[in-house]
């Protein structure tokens, strides 16, 4: 009896022992990695911080230098660009104007026909249909913009050219139209979001007391869904904005201050690729109006998806 | 005395109906919209580019002479560049997801982060390529290099990967990670050896989806200034390059001066989609076959 007691006395220990041992071992490593890996992990996620602190801190420095050389005043009143030559002018207003009219076309396409797409998505597609439509609008979205370019120049623009025959062979208005086919399915799928998470109680409640469908999505379904609708709006607009291998193809580079669409004129983002494509010497105004440009556009769509996001946030309605 | 005058009812009935028969005809006629242009321009596209693809054409160098130029080099220059953007954004869009789920307490600084990756999503990629040139190409003088190339599509996709990565490892179910608690595992092995492994799958498919993003962008690569005639194929990080994008764009802007110019773009998109169609099916086979559902 005592013998059996001791033995498993020492058996006990001798576990103990090993697992001490092991403790020894390989939990200092372990340890380590343990305190190691939030830091390191951490020290990752600022990168997309600091890729952020870049673009402004570059975008701000470089956009100071150009301002010492051009007033501001004279950079977003002046109706004339013309960044080579002997008198070199740096009115924005002609890049601004090309922008605004470009993104108002691609709008006035993907407003209506995404609105239409998601309303029809939502509220009458059997499964079956929607199960083919929506892998075909991720297809439309997927097609790199530079294929959107090449089909706005080489088909768009001769097509419309039969049509209107004053019209310039790069213009706003080709361009523009296909930068609204390019929207549409972001329009569409960000509304169609919005429209099916309004719960089923409520078109139920409209169909129950003699609605149409028609009526219910009318009165009862855009309404509920409204800030996304126009939040997934806004979010194209930033999109028709900052679009750039389209217009720089099928606009032209002309810096006409105009409002004839039939024109060709150029956008922000296809001043910026024809200054870069130029290899501006640093230093010179021409180089630094190159980051005032990049940053009013920076500008313009930061404050158009902090605006998506305060009206999605500000605006929706809670079930 | 009648409430309701049948006659009138009916015909407001018939008309209600009637509009919302039209409205529906005309939301179906919206949705086609979108599928009638892709039609047509993958139609348009193809027909161009009958007759231009051919061997000579993918392995061909380079040139100015549209019969004899050929796309090798900027084959070449997509493979460089996804092989640059996939581990870069991999390590990057994963680490900051784990760190955001598993690590960051829920306040201000993970909300911070998190705005600010939702922000970065909705810049240009324009706005990239002169983040890219001021850094990578002007103030390290590296030059438009694949490296420099690389790193700025990786900026721009990282967006993509992080919150796939993230809605990935948020699906993983919690008492998976209680399991691992319970047996005795300390949280770092409960990530790489329970949570990483059970959301391969949606990362995976991030990482996809993200590099055929990069492989279709011209923007940022056309501002960090990719000459039209790179002759020499890239074999290192250090070589200068082009990619498929660019030399669409090159010959589409000079397709009015040489007509032929249009055919060889076309001919080059055809493959392009090729290569994005292929690489999006691999991404939904994963997410179809892999996917666990828990």
């Amino acid at each position: 009896m005592e013998n059996d007691i001791d033995q498993q006395k020492s058996t006990t220990i001798t576990i103990r022992q090993i697992i001490e041992k092991n403790k020894h071992s390989s939990m200092n490593l372990s340890r380590i990695k343990e305190r190691l890996m939030p830091i390191i992990l951490f020290t990752i996620a600022l990168i997309s911080i600091l890729t952020t602190a870049g673009i402004l801190l570059t975008l701000i420095f470089e956009t100071i230098e150009f301002f010492k050389a051009v007033p501001f005043l004279d950079f977003f009143t002046g109706t004339k660009l013309k960044p080579l030559g002997a008198d070199p002018k740096f009115g924005v207003l002609p890049l601004l104007t090309g922008t605004l009219l470009s993104s108002a076309i691609a709008m006035f396409v993907a407003i209506p026909i995404g609105l239409m797409t998601a309303i029809y998505l939502s509220e009458y597609a059997s499964d079956n249909a929607r199960r083919v439509l929506k892998p075909i609008l991720e297809v439309l979205a997927g097609i790199p913009t530079i294929v959107y370019g090449f089909f706005a120049f080489t088909f768009v623009t001769p097509l419309l050219r039969s049509f209107i025959p004053s019209l310039e062979p790069t213009n706003i208005l080709s361009p523009g139209l296909v930068m609204g086919i390019m929207i549409i399915p972001m329009v569409a799928s960000l509304s169609e979001d919005a429209m099916s998470s309004v719960p089923n109680a409520l078109r139920e409640g409209a169909l129950a007391l003699g609605a149409t469908k028609l009526e219910v999505t009318w009165k009862v379904i855009i309404p509920a869904a409204f800030s996304g609708i126009i939040a997934s709006f806004v979010l194209g607009i930033s999109r028709a904005i900052g679009e750039t291998m389209i217009v720089t193809i099928a606009s032209g580079s002309s810096k006409n201050f105009t409002f004839d669409i039939t024109q060709s004129m150029q956008t922000m983002t296809a001043y910026i690729v024809e200054v870069t494509g130029g290899e501006a010497a640093a230093g010179t105004t021409l180089y630094y109006s190159l980051y005032a440009v990049a940053m009013t556009l920076f500008f313009f769509t930061f404050l158009m998806n902090l605006l998506a996001q305060y009206i999605s946030r500000r605006f929706r309605e809670e079930y | 005395m009648k409430y309701v005058d049948d006659k009138k009812f009916q015909t407001r009935m018939t008309i209600r109906m009637l509009i919302n028969k039209i409205a529906k005809l005309m939301f179906f006629l919206a949705t086609i919209i979108g599928l009638v242009v892709l039609v047509i321009l993958i139609y348009r596209v193809y027909t161009q580019s009958i007759g231009w693809i051919d061997w000579q054409f993918l392995t061909g160098k380079l040139s100015t002479k549209a019969e004899k130029a050929g796309i090798f080099g900027a084959l070449l220059g997509t493979l460089w560049l996804m092989a640059v953007v996939a581990p870069i954004t991999m390590i990057l869009g994963v680490g900051t997801a784990i760190y955001l789920e598993e690590y960051a307490k829920k306040g201000r600084i993970h909300s911070f982060i998190q705005t600010n990756i939702n922000n970065l999503a909705g810049v240009p990629s324009i706005v990239f390529g002169i983040l890219g040139l001021t850094i990578f190409v002007r103030g390290l003088h590296l030059g438009a290099i694949i490296l420099s190339g690389g790193l700025t599509m990786s900026l721009l996709v990282l967006p993509i990967v992080v919150v796939a990565s993230q809605e990935a490892i948020r699906s993983v179910p919690q008492f998976l990670r209680e399991a691992s608690y319970g047996m005795g595992a300390t949280k770092w092995q409960t990530i790489s050896k329970v949570v990483l492994p059970a959301s391969i799958p949606g990362i995976l498919t991030g990482v996809i989806l993200a590099l055929s993003r990069a492989i279709g962008e011209t923007a940022p690569l056309v501002v960090i200034g990719i000459p039209a005639l790179i002759l020499p194929f890239p074999d290192s990080l250090l070589d200068k390059f082009t990619v498929l994008p660019m030399q669409i764009y090159y010959w589409t802007i000079d397709s009015a001066l040489v007509d032929e110019y249009a055919n060889l773009a076309a001919a080059t998109i055809v493959i392009l989609l090729l290569a994005l169609f292929v690489m999006n099916s691999i991404a939904v086979i994963i997410r179809n076959k892999f996917q666990k559902r828990y």
